[in-house]
């Protein structure tokens, strides 16, 4: 027969400083591991809900991304004529030729310089990006020295507001908006019209990267084959899902670094739970004796400890969620390894991040709780009575 | 039985316990250890001598705009400049496109690459092969070592950045004091194969003559380039290399926090022990007390019992952060920071030290101030 449940909640209650302190700990490594498998998921989010899976995007063969490589004007004209792709509000084709560079721009709360894409686009390249939408002021006019830059560049940035300018390639920008991208990659970028940016890098007649909008599913698979396989062109192209995808590995050093820190705070957490379980069975060693004295068999006593080490743990996990809570949502950044500049990402606290936690949690347990379990279950109720 | 040995038993008395606190906070310490000394490395390590006399100019907007290439003449005659080396950087990938076969490759001028770079050892005769062949290359010797590259053989790297490949020749294998993971080659080669970026540079090094002369060269450089259409900055080898750390994302705050929690990590743990140890001993206190130790004595017994096992956990991380951080060190790259110096270690036990004195300090007064006779009634 089990031990009820309850004969464990009272145990704890008992010791109430005991318990405290060494769920605090744990609840400080899952904090930790949270705050990491947090970070991971925001880098994720940005990288995998990026793009639109009806968008083509065209480099030059070799290049791996938008920053290296750009391919010449005429390419870009041979490209809109291509079949299955759609039209644009005005009937035309539903394509955008593309710079980006890369600028330095100091953060606002003095930690150094971050380098940030700046973007030029064609008029139809906002169409191109429906889920990015204004926040604040309006689009930028083509043939103006205009941008509009991200929410996330916004907050971070010194002199990002509307109405302040910027400075970079041969003179001032006029930042006319804020737009809000949701999460994703744009949100690290700055927009601008194309034709005054290529002219102010010194890039004329040449573009970083083409968008082409296909009809369908169908039509940009096809799209993109035939792009790639035009010998005269000499370009690559991708959809869009499948450019952002291949950077997620920006995250490696976080992942790696993050691991290793929550791996060796749990193996040290668990040292401590197996401590004060130990002890907690130390203090009971009579009280499980005359347990097996009524009948009660090795099993159910282990299963007993087992049980109130994970109780613990789940109370140290449950403590660290809700220490971790206020933090979700904060934004960071980190270098994108394809493009060498800024990524903005969200900790994002999603349900499998807090489910992980939770087992993270329970591993700890698990692993503090056993020997002491086993422990119990072995002594000789005589000897124990006698204690 | 001096006061020094009853410690010492008391403090591993219940053996089990005893390790597992040991362990838990040297774990702790072994975590703690580990950040100090990346935080030490990056951000109060000076380099090495010949390092901070290196400056790095690039354009003004960023790394990715070139500068023209009679820049380098012009910085050559401000006065403190002994060299100026253009650097390129390729991009190139090595094989396939493996995050293990991408590597940094600079383009560079094989003529005045070590006068910069004095404390780069290389024999000789390399340097003179490498600079007699425009498709040659010099190659770090660990990165040498993880591809199985001999002198003479032909390397080819394939452009992201630039249309063109590199068949390079493997002409010299050089050692740097920091593993450097990178290849140099002639940047005419990318010149030829490239026409647009004749004329053109990614960024330069230059040596200064004294340590004095950094800062003035640094302000003189950048004010010459001021009105020119690519305005320049100018900041020390350090700095540079900071920067792209600081790209990674908010490395200091990510190292604090990791550090607080583990330090309030370690400071509950041991707390935890001897507030356990302590209530354990309730009637053994009663009877110090009554053999005539004093409150002080009973108080100084268990803070010295919690700091002897907080040390012992502090000591035995921080030697295992050691032997890790040497392996680190011999990887090179950012994981090289991991390198740990004897004062860190000392930093290391002191804060362990700290922790298991503030850990012990109110089980231990409460014990001091324990009546006798309550103390000899209680039963545990």
């Amino acid at each position: 027969m089990a031990i009820p449940i309850s004969y464990n909640v009272r145990n704890m209650k008992l010791r109430k400083g005991l318990t405290i302190m060494t769920a605090l700990g744990i609840a400080l490594t899952v904090t930790t591991a949270i705050f990491i498998m947090a970070l991971l998921a925001g880098l994720q989010k940005a990288f995998v809900t990026s793009g639109n899976p009806l968008n083509v995007l065209v480099l030059r063969k070799g290049s791996t991304s938008e920053l290296t490589g750009p391919f010449p004007s005429d390419n870009f004209q041979v490209l809109k004529t291509l079949p299955g792709i759609a039209n644009d509000r005005h009937g035309e084709p539903l394509v955008s030729g593309e710079i980006t560079v890369v600028i330095v721009l100091p953060r606002k709360d003095g930690s150094g310089e971050v380098n940030v894409t700046v973007r030029g686009m064609m008029q139809d390249g906002l169409e191109l990006r429906p889920t990015v939408k204004l926040a604040q002021g309006r689009w930028f006019t083509p043939g103006q020295r205009e941008v509009v830059v991200s929410s996330s560049i916004h907050r971070r940035f010194t002199h990002a507001n509307v109405g302040d300018s910027i400075e970079f390639g041969k003179g001032q920008w006029q930042i006319v908006g804020v737009f809000d991208a949701g999460g994703t990659a744009y949100e690290s970028e700055i927009w601008g019209d194309v034709n005054q940016m290529t002219s102010d890098f010194d890039r004329q007649g040449v573009y970083s990267s083409a968008y082409l909008r296909a009809t369908d599913p169908v039509a940009a698979e096809a799209l993109k084959n035939r792009v790639t396989d035009d010998q005269r062109l000499k370009l690559d192209s991708m959809l869009e899902t499948e450019y952002y995808a291949k950077q997620t590995s920006s995250g490696a050093v976080i992942r790696l670094i993050g691991w290793i820190v929550a791996v060796i705070m749990a193996i040290g957490s668990s040292f401590a739970a197996m401590n004060t379980m130990y002890a907690a069975v130390a203090y009971r060693s009579r009280e499980i004796a005359t347990l097996r004295v009524i009948g009660f068999s090795r099993p159910s006593i282990l299963t007993s400890f087992v049980l109130e080490a994970i109780l613990l743990s789940l109370l140290g996990a449950v403590a660290g969620i809700v220490l971790m809570l206020p933090f979700n949502g904060m934004t960071t950044g980190t270098q994108n390894q394809t493009t060498f500049s800024e990524v903005v990402f969200g900790l994002q606290m999603t349900p499998s991040v807090v489910l992980y936690a939770i087992l993270f949690a329970l591993i700890m347990g698990l692993f503090g709780g056993i020997f002491p379990a086993w422990h119990a279950s072995r002594r000789e109720i005589l000897a124990a009575l006698r204690d | 039985m001096t006061l020094t040995g009853f410690v010492r038993k008391n403090a591993f008395r219940n053996l089990r316990r005893s390790i597992l606190t040991v362990l838990s906070i040297g774990f702790s310490l072994l975590l703690l250890t580990l950040m100090m000394a990346i935080w030490r490395n990056f951000y109060l390590a000076k380099g090495t001598e010949e390092s901070a006399l290196r400056l790095v100019t690039r354009h003004k907007v960023s790394l990715t705009f070139s500068m023209p290439s009679y820049y380098r003449e012009k910085i050559r005659a401000i006065p403190g400049v002994a060299h100026v080396l253009p650097q390129n950087w390729f991009g190139g990938i090595y094989k396939d496109d493996k995050s293990g076969n991408f590597f940094a490759q600079f383009g560079t001028d094989p003529d005045e690459f070590f006068e910069v770079y004095k404390e780069w050892q290389i024999p000789a005769d390399q340097i003179k092969a490498w600079q007699h062949d425009r498709a040659g290359a010099i190659v770090d010797e660990k990165k040498a070592q993880d591809y199985g590259w001999k002198v003479g053989q032909k390397v080819i790297i394939t452009g992201t950045i630039f249309p063109t490949n590199l068949e390079l020749t493997i002409r010299g294998i050089f050692n740097a004091p920091q593993p450097t993971n990178s290849l140099y080659f002639n940047q005419k080669y990318v010149e030829e194969a490239v026409p647009y970026m004749k004329g053109k540079q990614g960024f330069y090094t230059i040596l200064a003559d004294s340590p004095e002369s950094v800062p003035k060269i640094g302000a003189a450089i950048d004010a010459t380039f001021r009105n020119s259409p690519q305005p320049s900055r100018t900041e020390t080898e350090r700095a540079f290399e900071l920067g792209f750390l600081a790209m990674l994302g908010n490395v200091k705050a990510f190292i604090l926090s990791i550090c607080g929690a583990v330090v309030f990590a370690i400071l509950l743990v041991s707390a935890n022990t001897m507030a356990m140890s302590i209530r354990e001993r309730t009637r053994e206190v009663a009877l110090l007390k009554t053999l005539g130790f004093t409150r002080r004595t009973v108080l100084g017994l268990f803070v010295s019992e919690a700091v002897v096992l907080a040390l012992v956990g502090g000591i035995l991380g921080s030697l295992v952060a050691y032997v890790l951080g040497v392996g680190a060190s011999k990887i090179g790259g950012f994981i090289g920071a991991l390198k740990v110096t004897i004062p860190t270690m000392l930093v290391a036990w002191t804060a362990a030290a700290i922790v298991g004195f503030i850990s012990a300090i109110i089980p231990a007064y409460n014990a001091s101030r324990l009546k006798i006779v309550e103390g000899l009634r209680h039963i545990g």
